[in-house]
């Protein structure tokens, strides 16, 4: 039912890991200087997101997990955007 | 299998001697069946304080204008009535009590995944029950808000409102907890060949509700610390004063609330599921169609909370969203309605007490949901919204619905829990009279709500009083019979004739251990070959 | 008379553990999600309000905070890959330099959160209530916010604390780690909270 082997990171990995994270939060930083109006939340949140993701995958070892907590994860994900999404149905067209 | 069910050279659960000595063995145990019993105990003792409130208000509501107290105090009372049944009753309820003393034994297991976090949400319950209590007591005065703590009300009134709501706030962390225990425990646990569908159905109710537990009471507890700040900091998030938005609370509120009740029918349909094919002798009928639902339930509750607030100013689109999702979500509720009847048909029906109670679970749970179906609907809704009427829809659906299945369980497994058998006359006749009481009591709120009568109201015009003389007398009905069938049982487990192991031909695991159960519940660990309800 | 002398033990279940982290971690994401909820809708409602009072905010030190829990993230991931290699010293190095982010963390905090109560800026101050309404809704978001992340902190720095001792007593080692393995999880979920925020606080102008 899950994976027996335990994967061990490698810490230049990690490393470059941590890089790519740096590199997209200057980025961020950067992007959301110029006055991209409404895309800028969107941008921010984009970037924020694949930053979250690379956090989830590598850092928290999601890559090297069985099926079982990557469909959990992606599941609280999605019901925490549905009621998001739901409320807004309120908020957008009062 | 190796366990000999009926042998008497065992050490019970109920005898077992640790480490800890008098009543440190029970509030420092960490077995899940005293641990089970510790809530059962706790829950009955808040059950009934909070019916003698109800009976209170029910006093007050004979007559017009004052009865037997004054305004204040009745939006206390029926403040603290909800704030018992709800977080300290019917929200833990069978899930604490039938779930812990039941749920690792019916999947081969000796234990939950961690027996100590077990404990520990034990004892925070009973500190989150301490903290509402005392929220009556306190130098402010009981809370006045409802249990539903709407802003703004609820941010300028001078009552114990933090207490109160810090109260939830550590009632809903042990209510998370259990959830958590459950998930890895029904993940990890189960015996060798006990696939997921060959679970018993109330373990897969367990498992849909502790998802929903583990998932939407956050959302309250933040919500309820938002609340906090907002009486001590004015940070303004749902004070229109400031800038904020009062339906942002109910938002908040109900986006657990909803799903609440969801955790609270889940495990009710499950026992109903369990002694329904024990009592027909028949297996389930669409076995894997009553999970499914179980785990649809769970799903689409959380999508439906705006039908609680049709009238407080929210767009059309939201309108009409939660309207066609409130409809949607009853259609998993109707399949296992469906199941029930089904697996009954040619069967073999012996209609002992769990089995009445079982019964008058459908008849009183289909009363309650047909009567959410006017509550779901936009147009209907606005004339019923905040009447009576809601007070007896949501009446019927938790307590004819779960409170029901409780005594359902109880007399179920009472012969399990305790080795000893109790008197089925009396548990027939305390049955007819609740059955009787509960209908007389509930029904006339319909009719009144309909007619215009609202919730929550402390006086009322005079053409509502037929209503209430008979509610009230049907109040007095039910806790006669209620007392009646506690006394029944109490009788039972203490002086009751030693029951067997498996009084009532049932088929799942718990019938295959001796009654009471052994201290770690299984000699050998049994292996699962066959299905759980392998009657026919 | 004692007669629990047959006590079956169980195999240790180093899985359930880790299950049970993560379904905690679900509860901490939808705790602030909560937050996060209430933030967009008063975003959506007083746009040039919060982004007239996001100037208020430092981006240099948001932006260093996040760079310090970005390597903490590593160095606790780090921490754990060098325990499984069996490198007792170099995990509890990384380890402490890890609370010593944490540390570092919490000061900038400190220091921002005081540059804003001289300022007379807190919750429930007069000059607070005197603000605009998206102003005052911006910054009870932005105390409220960063204060319970920073109370998370704390947590996961004792917890890390506590891993770190018991790899130094030897209860934590090779074979039984799950202790610095969910202790790291709960971190990377602080780290986490913490890569929304920054822009969603500081990076709205």
């Amino acid at each position: 039912m899950h994976k027996d082997s335990t994967h061990i990171s490698e810490y230049k990995t990690l490393g470059i890991v941590l890089l790519i994270l740096l590199f997209l939060t200057f980025t961020t930083i950067e992007v959301t200087s110029f006055h991209l109006m409404a895309a800028t939340v969107l941008v921010a949140l984009i970037i924020a997101g694949v930053k979250g993701y690379i956090v989830l995958t590598y850092f928290m070892h999601l890559k090297y997990e069985g099926i079982l907590l990557r469909v959990l994860v992606g599941a609280v994900f999605l019901l925490y955007a549905v009621i998001v999404t739901i409320t807004f149905f309120d908020y957008l067209y009062r | 299998m190796a366990n000999n069910i009926e042998s008497t050279d065992y050490v019970s659960y109920l005898d077992y001697q640790g480490k800890h000595k008098g009543i440190f063995a029970w509030i420092l145990a960490t077995d899940h069946k005293r641990i089970g019993l510790l809530y059962m105990y706790a829950i009955a003792s808040f059950f009934f304080i909070g019916a003698i409130l109800g009976l209170l208000m029910r006093i007050e509501l004979i007559a017009p204008g004052e009865t037997i107290m004054k305004p204040q105090t009745y939006n206390g009372i029926f403040t603290v009535h909800g704030i018992i049944m709800i977080f300290m009753v019917v929200i833990p309820g069978l899930s604490v009590v039938f779930g812990n003393l039941f749920m690792p034994i019916l999947i081969g297991a000796r234990d939950v995944a961690f027996p100590r976090l077990n404990l520990f949400s034990w004892w925070i319950y009973i500190l989150g029950c301490i903290m509402a209590v005392s929220s009556q007591f306190l130098r402010q005065g009981p809370p006045d808000t409802g249990w539903t703590f709407y802003a703004p009300y609820s941010i300028s009134t001078g009552t114990n409102v933090i207490m109160a709501t810090a109260a939830a706030f550590v009632l809903g962390f042990s209510s998370i907890l259990t959830g958590l225990n459950f998930i890895v425990t029904i993940h990890r646990m189960r015996a060798p060949g006990m696939g997921y569908f060959r679970m018993p159905l109330f373990v897969w109710s367990l498992y849909a509700t502790a998802w929903i537990q583990l998932l939407a009471t956050p959302i309250v507890g933040i919500t309820l610390l938002m609340l906090i700040a907002e009486r001590v900091f004015n940070i303004g998030f749902f004070d229109p004063a400031l800038g904020g938005d009062p339906v942002l609370f109910q938002h908040l509120f109900w986006i657990y609330s909803h799903p609440a009740v969801y955790i609270m029918i889940l495990p009710a349909m499950g026992v109903i599921t369990e002694i329904i094919p024990t009592f027909s002798q028949r297996k389930v009928y669409g076995y894997k169609a009553v999970a499914f639902s179980s785990l649809a339930i769970a799903g689409v509750g959380f999508l439906v909370w705006g039908h609680h607030m049709f009238t407080s100013g929210m767009s059309n689109t939201a309108l009409w969203f939660f309207s066609l999702l409130t409809f949607i979500v009853a259609v998993p509720s109707a399949i296992k309605v469906f199941n029930w009847i089904a697996t009954m048909y040619k069967g073999s029906i012996d209609l002992k007490p769990p089995m009445l109670y079982a019964l008058s679970f459908i008849f009183l749970f289909m009363i309650g949901g047909l009567s959410g179906l006017v509550l779901g609907s936009l147009a209907t809704d606005v004339h019923v919204h905040d009447t009576s009427f809601v007070v007896a829809h949501f009446h019927y659906i938790v307590f004819g619905g779960m409170g029901f299945a409780f005594f359902a369980a109880i007399h179920y497994w009472l012969p399990k829990i305790y080795g000893r058998m109790y008197n089925f006359k009396w548990a027939n006749i305390s049955w007819a009279i609740i059955f009787v009481g509960f209908n007389v009591l509930y029904f006339p709120l319909f009719i009144i709500g309909m007619q215009g009568m609202p919730r929550r109201y402390y006086d009322y015009l005079p053409q509502f009083q037929t209503g209430h003389v008979i509610s009230t007398i049907g109040a007095f009905m039910l806790i006669i019979g209620f007392i009646m069938m506690v006394i029944n049982l109490i009788n039972g487990a203490r002086n009751g004739a030693k029951a067997p192991a498996n009084p009532w031909n049932g088929n799942t695991l718990e019938w295959k251990i001796p009654s009471p159960p052994p201290h770690e519940n299984f000699d050998q660990i049994p292996v699962i070959t066959e299905d759980p309800y392998n009657y026919l | 008379m004692e007669n629990h002398s047959n006590h079956i033990e169980e195999p240790r279940d180093d899985y359930a553990a880790k299950l049970g982290m993560w379904l905690f971690i679900f509860t901490e994401l939808l705790l602030f999600g909560g937050l996060f909820l209430v933030y967009s809708i008063f975003r959506f409602k007083f746009p040039t309000q919060f982004h007239q009072a996001a100037l208020e905010l430092n981006v240099t030190i948001g932006a260093i905070n996040t760079v310090i829990l970005l390597v903490s993230s590593m160095t606790v991931a780090m921490s754990l890959a060098a325990l499984q290699k069996n490198n007792k010293k170099l995990a509890k190095i990384l380890l402490l330099i890890t609370v010593f982010c944490a540390l570092l963390f919490l000061v900038n905090k400190y220091f921002e959160w005081g540059v804003k109560f001289n300022e007379g800026l807190y919750p429930g101050s007069d000059l607070m209530l005197q603000l605009e309404h998206g102003s005052l809704l911006y910054f009870s978001l932005y105390f409220f916010m960063t204060g319970l992340h920073a109370l998370h902190i704390i947590i996961g720095m004792i917890i890390l604390l506590v891993a770190y001792f018991k790899i130094n007593s030897g209860k934590v080692n090779i074979g039984k780690y799950a202790l610095l393995e969910n202790g790291a999880l709960y971190w990377h979920l602080v780290d986490l909270i913490w890569i929304f925020l920054f822009p969603l606080l500081y990076l709205i102008s």
